[in-house]
């Protein structure tokens, strides 16, 4: 049907950039997404994540770069790239003042299909939302909410879904529902982006990018991405581990130094510095130190700190 | 990529009639929410009726018992006969009687009273001498409308009084006298004049609102994010926004004629077709307008602005409030550009004059233009992408 479906591509993008009022939000940043795989989109709060999803649905134009979603021009083609993705936007955005099923007609006639209150009918009930039909949207629960819009944009079948932050203030309960929901679609064929704060939620998708200050640092499989940082963590285990913290932290080849729980992570890249830096406390009594894996947030932790001195 | 394509997908959507079907969905849409927006219903209703009942009741510019004194410096048969007769007009009530100039002036410029009649000693005498002694009448012209009219009156008033009583002055003009007199009956009244033009004025105002609110409220409450993400185009949406409060601007013209009618006894000589089709017209194209602005502004609070500043020229220059071929040229040329201004024209001739629709095309087609304008500019401005 068109140029990159038989590659498998949904998402081809090179050198977006885009500024608001002269300050670049998002710069030279290009990614790709296979089809059919859930893509997630970390980093901190105003690194770009919204805007680089408004781009690739039409939403905002680009100031520079080019590319393709499922395979039309990102420029030019938006209006055939809104039938085919479906949008979630961060802040809930269907109409507060209709119920349930009215929204969904509403999207179901928007997109044109043949039956919408058929359709509208079997979303609720895949949703879940039966006798709360007549509900109005604004009195939804936050969980709840979160459904209705997975539902109002999935509603028209979709082959890409962009979800931004769907899960923001939302219960860990309904959080793992909306996330096997989200791999039930994957499985049916539909390509995933989606963005979010929580590292358990990174380490459920097929494949992450992480941005921040509009750059794109790094990208893969969890697997891949940890690899690529050329991390080395020691988790330190024992007594005064705050004292410790503070000692080691600025000291050469110590990028790093966060508390996990009753353990200590202590990491840098370059391994001989960082092994030369502590030294004189791997033999001291009452601190047991074991060279292990960076978790994903070591990792994202420690691009951040490093992206900080970098672009700001 | 062809209608086929997207089936080919499985999808059950239709490529036909996609305008239609879009468009229905933005009016069904709106009309819920019409629904669910209590106070906004109540407003479709009592708006009209209220400033119908308020203005159709209040505006008089010919105003009648405008409280009055009197200084009679004599008590004659002819005094008594002048006040008698003044009070008949209707417009003078004489509410004081003063016994020196002072307290007379006093009460005028305390705005007591809005007219002192003074009548003079001697004042009977002199008549019947043929001396023709000046009758003083003060009128406070702060307001010219309030006493112009009464003060029309006054001459043949007084004459007529004369003549009655006491059997001076000129037969022959008997005749003109009287008819002068029915000039200013008060049957002559200005809500004949009013009621057309508020029909208007109402529903200017109620139309520009409900759309220049439209897309603004969709901004600010992050809705207009969603929207701009499906497949719907700017004509669509202006057209789901628009028809439902077609439909409301038509039960508001409904009930204001109809109170018009019934209550103030405004008559419709022409035709109710035509008038409810050029109705019909004037409110598509304020809705276009409102809805203009509503593409314009960037939060509900500056639409409201542009709304009354729109609104504010409406009443003044349309010929709604003042003789439209009194005011300046350059003002004229503005109001021809306000379509308050042809419907005040239309609906004025259809009701009082029994005009028909060749009588008005200048205005129809004015009015035809002005919603076109608006509607490109509203459709080229809005917005489709958050940039």
């Amino acid at each position: 049907m068109n140029g990159t479906a038989g590659n498998g591509i949904a998402i081809d993008v090179k050198g977006l950039t885009k500024s608001f009022g002269g300050r670049e939000v998002v710069h030279d940043l290009s990614m790709q997404v296979k089809r059919g795989s859930i893509y997630g989109f970390l980093g901190p709060n105003g690194s770009g994540k919204t805007t680089t999803i408004r781009m690739l649905c039409g939403l905002l134009t680009p100031d520079s770069g080019e590319g393709t979603c499922l395979g039309y021009d990102i420029r030019r083609d938006a209006e055939r790239i809104k039938r085919q993705v479906g949008y979630m936007t961060q802040r809930f955005s269907l109409y507060q003042d209709l119920s349930v099923r009215e929204n969904l007609e509403f999207v179901a006639r928007l997109y044109g299909m043949r039956d919408a209150r058929g359709a509208a009918a079997e979303m609720i009930k895949r949703l879940g939302l039966s006798g709360r039909e007549e509900q109005l949207a604004g009195e939804l629960s936050g969980g709840w909410k979160q459904r209705l819009a997975l539902g109002a944009c999935t509603l028209p079948n979709p082959q890409l879904l962009l979800l931004d932050e769907p899960t923001a203030g939302v219960d860990p309960k309904a959080r793992r529902d909306f996330w096997n929901e989200i791999h039930a679609l994957a499985a049916e064929g539909l390509t995933v982006l989606v963005s979010t704060h929580y590292m358990d939620e990174a380490e459920r998708c097929h494949e992450i990018a992480y941005i921040a200050y509009g750059h794109l640092l790094t990208h893969g499989t969890v697997d891949e991405v940890i690899a690529k940082s050329a991390l080395t963590t020691y988790t330190v285990t024992g007594d005064d581990l705050n004292g410790l913290a503070a000692e080691l932290t600025g000291k050469p080849g110590v990028d790093m130094v966060a508390p996990f729980g009753t353990s200590l992570h202590v990491s840098g890249r370059d391994v001989t510095a960082l092994e030369t830096s502590i030294a004189p406390w791997r033999d001291k009594g009452g601190l047991h130190w074991q060279k292990s894996h960076p978790s994903l947030e070591d990792v994202f932790i420690e691009l951040m700190n490093r992206s900080k001195d970098n672009f700001q | 990529m062809s209608a086929t394509d997207i089936s080919d997908h499985g999808h059950d959507i239709r490529e036909r009639f996609g305008f239609w079907r879009r468009s229905y969905a933005m009016v069904v849409k709106e009309f819920i929410q019409l629904r669910r927006d209590r106070v906004s219903f109540a407003m479709i209703v009592m708006i009209p009726v209220m400033q119908l009942l308020l203005f159709g009741f209040a505006i008089n510019t010919t105003p009648h018992n405008l409280p009055s004194a009197v200084l009679l410096q004599e008590d004659s048969d002819l005094a008594r006969s002048v006040l008698k007769a003044l009070e008949n007009t209707a417009y003078f009530r004489f509410t004081r009687e003063v016994h020196d100039v002072d307290e007379f002036d006093n009460l005028l410029k305390s705005g007591k009273v809005l007219f002192g009649v003074e009548i003079p000693r001697g004042f009977e005498r002199a008549v019947r001498r043929g001396d023709k002694p000046a009758l003083l009448v003060a009128a406070d012209a702060t307001d010219p409308v309030a006493a112009s009219a009464a003060l029309g009156s006054l001459g043949m008033v007084v004459q007529t009084a004369l003549q009655h009583d006491l059997y001076i002055g000129d037969p022959p003009e008997m005749p003109f006298e009287i008819r002068a007199h029915a000039r200013y009956n008060p049957a002559a009244s200005s809500r004949l004049n009013i009621v057309p033009g508020l029909v208007g004025t109402i529903l200017t105002m109620t139309m520009l609102i409900f759309t220049a609110l439209s897309v603004t409220r969709e901004i600010e409450r992050g809705t207009m994010e969603s929207l701009l993400s499906m497949p719907i185009k700017p004509v669509e949406v202006m057209f789901g926004k628009i028809v439902p409060y077609v439909l409301v601007g038509f039960i508001q013209a409904f009930l204001i004629l109809s109170i018009g009618v019934l209550l103030f006894g405004v008559p419709v000589l022409g035709s109710l077709t035509l008038l409810a089709l050029l109705s019909t017209l004037f409110i598509t194209t304020n809705l276009a307008i409102g809805y203009t602005f509503s593409t314009i502004a960037q939060n509900q609070l500056q639409a409201m602005q542009m709304s009354l500043m729109f609104f504010l020229p409406s009443i003044l220059l349309s010929g709604f409030m003042f003789p439209f071929a009194g005011m300046p040229v350059w003002a004229q040329y503005l109001g021809e550009g306000l379509p308050l201004t042809h419907y005040v024209r239309i609906v004025r001739a259809i009701m009082l004059k029994g005009a028909t629709v060749q009588n008005l095309q200048y205005d129809t087609l004015a009015l035809a233009a002005l919603m076109l304008v608006a509607m490109i500019i509203a459709v080229t401005r809005f917005r489709r992408t958050l940039d």
